[in-house]
């Protein structure tokens, strides 16, 4: 094989990228990874904006990497370390706040202090939704059947592929199907009552949807946090040592060593198409790659309407992906920080510096920061998550210098007038601002920040729409639907050309399941 | 109350049970300490593998070895070479009785031509003073009036680099070298339990909440945390370190022969020095068993996680595994029948991996062997496969940079 003939070519060295690099390599395939950026890792990536401080730029909990691709990629040998993220605080207004710990005894106390009848509801609670999500598990890795349409009762039968749904009740089984259809809100209220709890609760549900709390399908959303929990104790639930960046940089050291090839800087034109095949691609620098196969590991818009020439595809797949909602709801501030924020309801340095913040006092204050987004506003009052990483890896900014990185929803990647640098500033403020009424020193320490809009994220990590799942995770885009009926199983109406990310089933976060499965899939082809 | 009638506490007391949320107390060679100071391990046992953790080894047995023939009594009673021992070095080793099996294991320490300072965790002082006899040297037990911390991580060098009167860049991986915190004396090892980067520090113990205090004010921008021995217990598994009375057992507490080990058996080979020159307690035996091939072998094992799934998937459940490790004895087997035994197992977070230490039986204890152990799944006794490995599991490159 000459220097640029390949058993198979991916284009994007995300996460899911370098996994599915991995895996073909791994079964003998001389794979190259080709990346558009001088780093690899997409959306998963750790930077050093300001000198000494980094930042994990984008995403910066892992929740959901799957057991099997740790072990088999003996990621923990190539780097791979998981930090315990054990703490979530909630501030209240009112200088209060709620904390949730990883003991169960605390955190039914501290809850209790709050809202007894909400304690107790919180344990059943848990069970409930750990059941389901060990539910649906199951059918995350399975390449789904293909109906037509999705009511209630198409998701039950869908849930029966799984091995534990045999164990539950029909009862259970049509409360987890409803619960896959409902609002965040509708389930929340059925359970609680104390507004921060079920503020923080809902929080999970909009992450990357461009919904608010009361939107059908957002309880989905909220599943899917557990299904991180139902590992047992290997559980990925954390912050990566080194960053996001820290699990890309070890699934690369893996895919490297098992003998895959990675190209930075090598930014793809579009694919090759030969015979009604796809042979290889070209890139942006005029150099031609051939292989047997090619697999698309960047976003499905760039994938299904920029690569490939549409007349390729079928047209209804083409309106399909076109159809296929992208639209970016969040934006990330990252600060360095001299000092560590001060916080008026936890006072002082707390463990609680070592978890999770988030402001989300009820889910009306959510709602209403949706309400601003439908009409193309980001939030006044945004919903903001944040961790202060260099409380938990100390190698994340100087000795006694902190970093702090807040997810923000919502900052509509359709703005008003689109987004400029005077729009982004004035978004920075803004959740500043809405820090600093929680942690009123918080202007004081600020060393530097890098504001970062949907459309930031498009142009940075290039993801078309800047969605941070590459497309919504609505029920509508998830299963046999995702990214387009008929298509969900990592191969495209083109053969040779499969695809294997986020856009694709299973969906988006660091999970790596859609690299893995399309690997699988295309081993399956090979002739 | 009787006085005696108490476990004793250490040095640190004042400030340990301050700190302990968990109140989790453990004995250890007849003082009290901190088992884990939070509810969950999580974060002590992160502190050693990423920051800098404090432990109070204090109940540690200390013995000063002083005079003429102080490195003629150490070549004696161990099976290194204690007479080639440069000044500032640290032997790790373990001591045998006359057939060569062990009494218990610890450290030396060369202070000076004629100081040495050993460490236990069996009393020896009487051990010491018979194989003394007819010797120039003085014995004089420590373990009272001198505190121990282990500083234990990757951040334990900058933390102390902070605040002790010497850099501590220079002091090699097993060297000792006298330094001081404040106006504080102390003596820094470059040694520890956990496989890591980490150092001991010996302390005159009417000064050693200074030294705490210190310590835990030079490290908080590094993420510094008390840790508890059971933190300790993952890690030490993992480096492939071995505990008395847990391991093995000592050979003055056994009933029969079957109980004892061996240096050998115990994978200490390379601490086994059969070429130094003179007689030593036990050199006939492990001459003969080095000669022989020992009949058993301390190995770590792979507990491959495939097989938890498969059973616990049988019950229907995830594979459940203790968050601590644990001090049981598991059966070893090869085609069902059994060969050896696990002492301590253990998850190990950083590994991502289920480990344990156990003895093997020839000839099944050579790296790569596939064998299966005991789990017990919804309370039924299952065999799970299990690989021979090479100790340790666990060997980060900056533990001797
Ligand atoms: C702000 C933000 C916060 C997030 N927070 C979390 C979180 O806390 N936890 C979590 O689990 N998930 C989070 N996510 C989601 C998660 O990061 C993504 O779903 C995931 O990283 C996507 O991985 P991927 O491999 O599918 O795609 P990507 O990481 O997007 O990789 C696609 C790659 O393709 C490359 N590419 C694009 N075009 C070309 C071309 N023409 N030629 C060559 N290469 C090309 C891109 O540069 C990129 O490297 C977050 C995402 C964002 C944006």
């Amino acid at each position: 094989m000459g220097v640029n003939t390949y058993d198979a070519i991916i284009i994007g060295a995300g996460h899911n990228g370098l996994i599915a690099g991995a895996y073909l390599a791994r079964a003998g395939k001389k794979v190259v990874i080709l990346e558009r950026r001088e780093i690899v890792g997409g959306a998963a990536v750790t930077e050093e904006i300001f000198p000494g401080y980094r930042f994990t730029e984008f995403s910066y909990v892992v929740s959901l990497l799957r057991p099997e691709i740790i072990r088999d990629l003996e990621l923990p040998r190539h780097g791979l370390k998981i930090l315990p993220l054990p703490s979530t605080v909630t501030p209240m207004d009112n200088g209060d706040y709620l904390a949730a710990w990883p003991d169960h005894e605390p955190t039914r106390r501290e809850l209790y202090r709050h809202s007894p009848k909400d304690a107790e509801a919180a344990d059943e609670y848990s069970r409930v939704m750990a059941r389901a999500a060990k539910a649906i598990k199951p059918v995350l890795s399975l390449v789904p059947p293909d109906p037509s349409s999705m009511s209630v009762r198409d998701m039950l039968g869908l849930l029966k592929l799984g091995q534990f749904a045999k164990s539950l009740s029909e009862k259970e089984l049509y409360r987890i199907a409803k619960l896959v259809t409902q609002s965040s809100a509708d389930l929340l209220n059925e359970w609680f009552e104390f507004g921060p709890l079920k503020g923080t609760k809902s929080a999970s549900g909009i992450i990357g949807t461009f919904l608010g709390p009361h939107s059908p399908g957002t309880a989905y959303v909220l599943l899917h946090h557990y299904m991180g929990e139902i590992d047992g104790a290997f559980r990925a639930w954390g912050f990566a040592k080194n960053g996001t960046g820290g699990v890309t940089a070890a699934i690369a050291a893996s895919a490297r060593a098992i003998g895959a090839e990675i190209r930075t800087n090598a930014s793809v034109a579009n694919v090759i198409v030969k015979g009604g095949r796809a042979v290889g691609v070209a890139l942006e620098n005029g150099d031609e790659l051939h292989a047997k196969v090619v697999m698309s590991a960047a976003d499905p818009k760039r994938s299904f309407l920029s690569f490939v020439e549409s007349k390729h595809f079928p047209d209804e797949f083409v309106q399909q992906i076109k159809n296929f909602r992208v639209r970016g709801s969040s934006g990330k501030v990252n600060i360095a920080l001299s000092g560590l924020p001060d916080f008026t309801c936890i006072k002082g340095e707390s463990p609680l510096h070592k978890g999770a913040i988030s402001i989300s006092p009820s889910i009306d204050y959510i709602e209403r920061a949706y309400d601003e987004a439908k009409y193309g506003q980001y939030s006044q009052n945004p919903y903001i998550d944040m961790i202060i990483p260099s409380m938990i890896d100390r190698d994340m900014a100087p000795p006694g210098h902190h970093v702090m990185s807040c997810f923000v929803q919502y900052a509509p990647y359709d703005i008003e007038g689109g987004w400029d640098d005077a729009k982004r500033d004035a978004f920075g403020e803004t959740v500043i601002n809405t820090i600093e009424k929680y942690a009123p020193n918080i202007r004081k320490i600020i060393v530097g920040k890098q504001v970062i809009t949907p459309k930031d994220i498009e142009r940075i990590a290039g993801i078309t729409g800047g969605n941070i799942f590459h497309g919504e995770l609505l029920l509508h885009q998830l299963f046999f639907l995702r990214p387009a009926p008929q298509w969900a199983d990592f191969r495209t109406p083109l053969p040779g050309y499969y695809f294997g990310a986020s856009g694709a089933h299973p969906g988006g976060g660091v999970m790596g399941a859609a690299g893995q499965l399309a690997a699988r899939e295309v081993l399956k082809d090979w002739r | 109350m009787l006085e005696t009638l108490e476990l004793k506490r250490t040095p640190f007391h004042e400030r340990t049970s301050r700190l302990s949320v968990a109140q989790n107390w453990r004995r250890w060679a007849g003082y009290m300490v901190v088992g884990s100071y939070d509810l969950s391990l999580d974060h002590e046992y992160w502190a050693i593998r990423d920051r800098a953790a404090l432990i109070d080894v204090s109940p540690l047995m200390k013995y000063m070895i002083e005079g003429p023939d102080a490195a003629r009594l150490l070549h004696k009673v161990t099976p290194r070479d204690v007479l080639k021992m440069k000044e500032g070095v640290v032997s790790y080793t373990g001591w045998c009785d006359e057939d060569g099996k062990l009494l218990d294991d610890g450290t030396i320490a060369r202070l000076g031509p004629q100081l040495f300072r050993m460490t236990s965790a069996e009393p020896s002082l009487r051990w010491l003073a018979m194989n003394a006899v007819g010797m120039d040297v003085k014995v004089t037990e420590v373990t009272d009036q001198m505190a121990a911390l282990s500083l234990q991580g990757p951040k334990s060098r900058a933390v102390l680099n902070r605040i002790c009167r010497d850099k501590l860049d220079p002091l090699k991986y097993f060297r000792v070298a006298e330094n001081a915190i404040g106006n504080i004396p102390v003596s820094i090892s470059r040694t520890g339990y956990t496989g890591d980067l980490g150092y001991e520090i010996w302390i005159p113990a009417e000064q050693a909440l200074p030294v705490w205090d210190a310590l835990m004010e030079a490290g908080d921008d590094y993420g510094i945390t008390p840790c508890g021995i059971l933190a300790m217990d993952m890690a030490r598994v993992e480096a492939g370190l071995f505990m008395v009375d847990v391991d093995y057992n000592a050979s003055t507490h056994t009933w029969i022969e079957g109980q004892k080990s061996s240096p050998l058996e115990m994978g200490l080979d390379w601490a086994v020095n059969l070429d130094k020159k003179g007689y030593f307690n036990g050199r006939r035996a492990l001459e003969r068993e080095k000669r022989e091939g020992s009949s058993w072998k301390l190995v770590g094992l792979d507990i491959a996680w495939e097989g938890l799934e498969k059973l616990y998937g049988e019950v229907g459940l995830p594979p459940q595994i203790p968050s601590m490790a644990v001090r049981g004895s598991l059966p070893v087997m090869i085609d069902g029948r059994q060969i050896g035994y696990a002492s301590t197992s253990t998850w190990s977070p950083v590994l991502k991996k289920y480990i344990a230490l156990a003895h093997v039986q020839r000839p099944y204890y050579e790296p790569g062997t596939q064998l299966t152990i005991e789990i017990t799944v919804e309370h039924h006794r299952k065999q799970t496969p299990a690989k021979v490995v090479t100790l340790p599991f666990y060997d980060p490159a900056w533990k001797k940079k």
